[in-house]
């Protein structure tokens, strides 16, 4: 069987998958799974990008997905004034005193001799700029905060067409990336997991709590849509006409369609990006980066600057999961920062790039969709199945209530198995790198 | 002079005890990673899921006892459970072990595919966890609550600020002494430990005189089973048990282990209060401690709190961020590559 045919087995697979879920409950479910599933796909082959192509530990795809999520706020939401005239320049400008800290801190530290002239001259600036920033701060947010707080007490954002928030996603997590990939890569391959996997808490903490910024956990709701709404498609004479010619319910018509816009921008956004990843694998470049990832110490010897290129894959990377991450709060239509679960986000989409077969773009879409499809199912499957082992019991018998409560949390017992078997006895995953 | 004394006491109650506490808790921690990393050579991302585990087996065993009737007088009843929830979660540590790791173990795998398997154990320890105890939060301290209580201090001293001392936070320095004494004396005195501590520093030289690697590896699981779940009994007992809080403490955890240098015990420790008292003291709100410090004059109106609670995963993070930028070996030179 060569590689083609295996392949379009396994999609072929897939598609069968979903069709089924659409045939034994409702095509509505079987879209949102498509949807979600190509959101996975994505934010698998940014992962791909630095575990399969250069063998980069990344535990903090979450804090990346969320920043993309950020940014449609940021982009798409329509400003709001009186937080803006009441204290939202006072809130920038502390920002950008911030940041010019950091710098100044930066620069002295690269303009002075080694010595403890330079440390404490360093700390001082780092201190007094933290006051600083601290004075001005404060006073912005309580004045923002203070605006309207049941439905704005944010600065709101840029009023933009939401599609432009998904590259500007892909900028933040980039960002973001940068800073740690900055720290963290050149020393031990552990230190940028454990990086990673602070910053992914930081960034939710981040969202959680600064409520000027994106409302924290009030979450910001009605995010503006790429697609029409449901009750203007109910209410359109033309649309409503065209499906009951095609013999549907018009309301289950209008949601139908909105999800399959959805599905088609996606789709075209996977591609893109799927073709683009193709292309970086089999460049120079891709090839210079398995090499790197097979033999660090040869490739140094080669000429070749492993850590930078370490830098700019992590960053690639990271920037693709922001994209995904916005594209998921567009589909949503709200950003809520409380649903951010390091599971769900960072060691879901581990599992699909492992299982999919890591250093293959086609094997991590593959594992995006797949499990996707079983984190839904796995749910109801093992409800099912905790029903069936607790059926001799009794009614209102201890055992068996806890049992059925406790099937929610089947989902991580299965990942964790399900990543422990992949890693043993197929680390190659479904679709190896060839 | 008074008022220097109150302040004293209000550091003393909202600073220093619970930092101690919350320190020795984290130090027990970083050692348990510390010594994975130290023999077996891999960042163990199980470790709080580990001190969960433990902590779950060791309070299912306290219901029993309390059902029964057993308890330990003035101090928590968990006190006497511990010894078999250790026992609980260093079985199950040596199934994963034999299990997991050890496949790879054989197969000389990179230490990046170890921390991915560690990843793995993680859901399914957290998964186990959530199962059997379910996810919410759980409180199984029971016995006398202060050692001395606000009331009493007053009482003694006539001061206005009062000083608590909770038994757990006493029982947690206590216990931490122990078992870190314990330790070092088995690291630095018996046959094992300086056994473990020559395969640590250079494998193959271990290997070439004799010393059976399955053997050290045993040992140090067990060790490891038995700190983490002292560690996650008592920051149980000292706040309270929920699965997901012990996930979380995983990176303070991680940032004590590698402040103190990776792989060095008592790198760990220094780590573990170093990370503790950074985020009491940059999250603790100084207004008090100040109004009673300063002359009336310079007395704050604000709370001078230099980052709210919430970030203090903040704390542990920047200061890792910082030690691997100017430091990367961590304060006592650990391993770095």
């Amino acid at each position: 069987m060569t590689d083609t045919t295996r392949n379009f087995i396994y999609f072929t697979g897939i598609a069968a998958l979903i069709v089924g879920t659409g045939l034994m409950t409702s095509w509505n479910l079987a879209i949102t799974i498509m949807n979600f599933g190509l959101i996975s796909a994505i934010m698998a082959l940014g992962v791909n990008l630095q575990w399969g192509f250069a063998g980069l530990f990344n535990v903090g795809i979450m804090g990346f997905v969320a920043l993309g999520g950020l940014a449609t706020v940021l982009i798409s939401m329509p400003p709001v004034d009186e937080a803006w005239s009441a204290g939202g320049l006072r809130v920038v400008l502390a920002l950008v005193l911030g940041a010019a800290t950091i710098v100044g801190a930066i620069l002295t530290y690269n303009a002075l001799p080694k010595g403890r002239v330079r440390t404490v001259g360093m700390i001082a600036l780092l201190i007094a700029g933290f006051f600083i920033y601290r004075a001005v701060f404060d006073g912005g947010v309580q004045a923002v905060e203070a605006v309207n707080p049941a439905n704005a007490g944010y600065l709101g954002g840029l009023g933009l067409p939401v599609l432009l928030a998904w590259p500007v996603g892909g900028v933040l997590a980039a960002g973001a990336a940068w800073i740690i990939g900055k720290t963290a890569l050149g020393l031990r391959s552990d230190y940028l997991a454990i990086a990673t996997l602070g910053i992914a808490e930081i960034i939710i903490a981040i969202l959680k709590n600064e409520d000027w910024l994106a409302r924290g956990v009030k979450n910001v709701v009605g995010l503006p849509r790429p697609a029409p709404y449901e009750i203007d498609l109910q209410n359109s004479a033309t649309f409503v006409e065209r499906a009951t010619s095609l013999g549907i319910d018009p309301v289950t018509a209008s949601t139908l369609w909105v999800k399959t816009i959805y599905a088609g921008l996606f789709t075209v956004v996977l591609i893109v990006l799927f073709m683009l990843a193709q292309r970086a694998l089999h460049s120079p470049w891709g090839r210079m980066m398995r090499a790197i990832r097979d033999n660090e110490v040869a490739a140094e010897a080669m000429g070749k600057d492993v850590t930078a290129r370490h830098l700019q894959v992590f960053v690639l990377g990271s920037a693709i999961c922001g994209i995904a991450g916005a594209m998921m709060t567009t589909l949503d239509g709200q950003l809520t920062p409380g649903t951010y679960q390091p599971l769900r986000f960072t060691f879901l989409v581990w599992v699909m790039v492992i299982v999919g077969g890591s250093g293959n773009n086609l094997g991590a879409v593959l594992g995006g969709f797949l499990i996707w499809w079983l984190w839904v199912m796995v749910e109801p499957i093992g409800l099912w199945f905790m029903q069936l082992a607790t059926m001799g019991m009794a009614e209102g018998n201890w055992l068996r209530d806890h049992l059925l409560d406790a099937a929610a949390h089947m989902r991580l017992l299965t990942m964790g198995l399900v990543l422990l078997l992949v890693l043993r006895f197929s680390p190659k995953g479904l679709i190896p790198e060839r | 002079m008074i008022d220097f004394l109150n302040a004293l006491v209000a550091l003393s109650n909202f600073v220093l005890i619970p930092a101690i506490a919350y320190g020795s808790q984290l130090a027990l921690g970083a050692l348990g990673v510390t010594l994975i990393y130290g023999i077996l050579r891999f960042s163990n991302f199980a470790h709080g899921d580990t001190m969960a585990f433990g902590t779950m087996a060791t309070i299912l065993i306290t219901w029993g006892f309390q059902s029964i009737g057993i308890s330990a007088g003035p101090l928590p009843t968990a006190l006497l459970a511990l010894p078999f929830g250790i026992i609980c979660c260093a079985l199950f540590v040596l199934a994963t072990d034999r299990g997991v790791y050890r496949f790879y173990r054989n197969q000389k795998a990179k230490p990046i595919i170890f921390v991915m398997v560690s990843l793995g154990v993680m859901f399914i320890m957290n998964g186990l966890v959530r199962f059997i105890i379910g996810p919410n939060d759980q409180r199984f301290s029971d016995g006398e609550r202060f050692i001395i209580s606000v009331r009493e201090f007053k009482a003694l001293t006539g001061l206005k600020e009062g000083l608590a001392i909770k038994t757990t936070q006493g029982l947690t320095v206590v216990t931490a002494v122990i078992v870190v004494a314990l330790l070092f004396y088995f690291l630095n005195r018996t046959r094992t430990g300086k056994s473990m501590r020559a395969y640590s520093d250079n494998e193959d030289l271990a290997l070439l005189s004799g010393i059976n690697p399955e053997r050290v590896v045993l040992v140090t699981w067990l060790i490891v089973a038995a700190i983490a779940t002292v560690a996650g009994v008592l920051y149980g007992l000292d706040k309270s048990f929920k699965p997901f809080v012990y996930f979380q403490l995983l990176l303070p955890i991680f940032a004590s282990a590698i402040v103190g240098g990776l792989g060095n015990p008592l790198g760990a420790i220094a780590g573990g209060f170093t990370i503790a008292f950074s985020e009491v003291m940059i999250t603790y709100a100084w207004k008090k401690v100040a109004g009673y410090a300063l002359p009336d004059a310079l007395a704050p109106d604000s709370l001078v709190q230099l980052l709210s609670t919430d970030y203090k995963f903040a704390v542990s993070f920047v200061i890792l961020l910082i030690v691997l930028l100017f430091r990367p070996t961590g304060l006592f030179a650990g391993k770095s590559v």
